[in-house]
């Protein structure tokens, strides 16, 4: 048990980096969030698991459904942002100050 | 509890949702023509949905096994939602006429109504699985909300922004959420109450800062307020309006909701959250504020500064406290779209919107009506007697000075002082400085200035004569968490 929570924090902890620290591309910043919302999905199946219960497992699936529209919708978004300015580079994201 | 009960305790997000999938096929279909007629409909499904708050989706209790509950807090918090969202969508045409290049298109008024649904599930959730569902589908509408103005570069960054923040904030949130069921065995607010009042482990410690920063990200407290300068500049200034007020009202009511009903044995532990990040907002708000040189960055600063008064209410912890902060969120909702509705009326000769404060000078002269209901706004904000929104910051005071928090009132205090000294130089701009090309009459008819003018009437002294009526109903609300 413990060593699925330590595998999710770990991944939890890469995708929260993978945000702050890449700078090069959004694309990453993409996949970060992804990694994030899988590492949620780990712990849901594990406790889910340990404890004999199903809710968590639900949840992961629901959290599945979600991140498939978000996913649709970030990248709906970054479109729209690259014909605007033919750029997806993290540092040229400053048109407003902040 | 049959099938049938159940649905008619969810009618109002039924009948939003049935309504956002109605008209999002009458767009299809008719196309940027049918803009004006999708726009009424929304009104009318918005009217509609509370309408259904009278029957027993306003009173009748847990519904879906513990999913969702109706009591008189959601209804209170729905009302505010619908009428703010009506308000977001009658201000748009006029908007968006204007701006070069993009028309208004019906999928707005239908992504309104889709957020709508989401926040009323927000403030009626009774397990973290619909707080996540209400929460997204309420964050996944705001995103193209923001991003709208599609050939526009600053509105596309700001939802780009918006996007990457609020979903890393949804990232925290749920791992706060995969550790509270982990830790407790349920995701039903009752039982992890039990658990919390049984006894604590690090795990629903952990859960418990997880979740709070995750939602104190969606009501933009600091220290999750970065996003919230940047995507209301950048955003088309209706759909800002709509950020200011509604999701506001949603994610401040799950947040009483998550901490009364599913945390309120633990209330020493996120207390002191709570008092921080009030005391954060109204000090950052205050002082970030000074500087700045855009209208609506200006607006999107006071809102956090908000956010930390209306968190004072929550951190006394109280039925009083809570009806404090449902107060302050009523008379909130009529100031801030107040402002944003004179906002809207900025325009140069050309019809272009403009957006710094300076252009403000001298409106005394050019348009009267518009700089007093400004200066009305400006002195309600800042909390300056008799205009109403002294009330909302006396009601979040008195319940924590009841609750024994001297300190953090005595500091409050002190800080909206500072704030007051933005607010007045807007109007200082608007009295006293050498007038600027006046702005340039709108088209859009009576509806705009009917609206400024109603909100006027709400903030002004004549305000106070509703005071019987919002205390007693507030402090239902609040009851029926306790």
């Amino acid at each position: 048990m413990v060593h699925y929570l330590v595998v999710s924090a770990i991944l939890f902890t890469m995708g929260v980096l993978g945000i702050f620290v890449n700078r090069k591309n959004l694309i990453v910043i993409l996949m970060a969030i992804e990694l994030i919302l899988l590492a949620v999905n780990i712990n849901f199946v594990a406790f889910s698991s340990y404890l004999g219960d199903l809710v968590g497992q639900v949840f992961a699936m629901f959290v599945l459904t979600v991140a498939a529209g978000e996913a649709a919708i970030g990248l709906a978004i970054l479109v729209i942002y690259f014909r605007g300015r033919g750029t997806i580079a993290v540092d040229d994201v400053n048109r407003m100050k902040g | 509890m049959d099938y049938a009960a159940n649905l008619a305790m969810t009618l109002p997000e039924v009948v939003l949702g049935l309504g956002a999938v109605a008209l999002m096929l009458v767009s299809a279909w008719g196309g940027p023509g049918s803009t004006r007629v999708v726009s009424w409909a929304a009104v009318a499904v918005l009217f509609g949905a509370a309408i259904a708050l009278t029957g027993p989706a306003g009173s009748g209790g847990v519904a879906f096994d513990g999913l969702y509950r109706a009591d008189a807090f959601s209804t209170f918090a729905k009302i505010l939602i619908y009428i703010a969202t009506a308000v977001a969508v009658l201000m748009a045409p006029g908007f968006f006429q204007r701006t070069s290049g993009d028309d208004l298109r019906p999928e707005y008024p239908v992504l309104l109504l889709l957020s709508a649904a989401g926040m009323g599930m927000m403030v009626s959730a009774a397990d973290l699985l619909t707080l996540y569902v209400g929460l997204e589908l309420q964050s996944l509408s705001a995103y193209v909300l923001a991003s709208f103005m599609r050939r526009d570069a600053r509105s596309a960054e700001a939802g780009l922004k918006y996007f990457v923040l609020g979903a890393l904030a949804s990232g925290i949130l749920l791992y706060g959420i995969s550790l509270v069921y982990g830790f407790s065995g349920t995701t039903q607010f009752d039982g992890i109450a039990d658990v919390y009042g049984a006894g604590r482990s690090m795990g629903l410690l952990f859960g418990l800062v997880f979740i709070f920063a995750g939602i104190a990200f969606k009501m933009s407290a600091v220290p999750f307020h970065m996003w919230t300068p940047d995507v209301y500049e950048g955003a088309p200034t209706p759909v800002t309006a709509f950020f200011a007020s509604a999701p506001k009202v949603a994610a401040i009511g799950l947040g009483i909701r998550v901490a009364i009903e599913a945390m309120g044995p633990a209330l020493d532990q996120w207390r002191q959250i709570v008092i921080f990040a009030a005391l954060a907002s109204i000090l950052l708000g205050a002082v970030a504020a000074i500087g700045q040189s855009n209208i609506k960055r200006l607006l999107a600063y006071s809102s956090i500064n908000n956010v930390g008064f209306a968190l004072i209410g929550l951190a006394a912890g109280t039925p009083e406290g809570v009806a404090g902060v449902l107060t302050y969120l009523a008379i909130y909702v009529a100031m801030t779209l107040g402002s944003f509705l004179v906002v809207l009326q900025m325009r140069d000769a050309d019809g272009q919107p403009v957006e710094s404060i300076v252009s403000l000078s001298g409106m005394s002269r050019t348009r009267p009506a518009l700089a007093a209901a400004m200066a009305m706004f400006m002195f309600s904000l800042a909390g300056i007697p008799p205009l109403f929104g002294f009330y909302a910051k006396f009601a979040v005071f008195d319940a924590a000075v009841k609750a024994g928090l001297f300190p953090l009132a005595a500091v409050g205090i002190a800080a909206s002082t500072i704030g007051a000294y933005y607010y007045l130089r807007v109007v200082k701009t608007m009295y006293f400085d050498e007038p600027a090309p006046a702005f340039v009459k709108g088209d859009e008819g009576p509806l705009q200035g009917g609206l400024i003018a109603v909100a006027a009437v709400i903030v002004s002294p004549l305000g106070y004569l509703t005071i019987p009526l919002l205390g007693a109903w507030s402090i239902a609300a609040a009851r029926a968490l306790f």
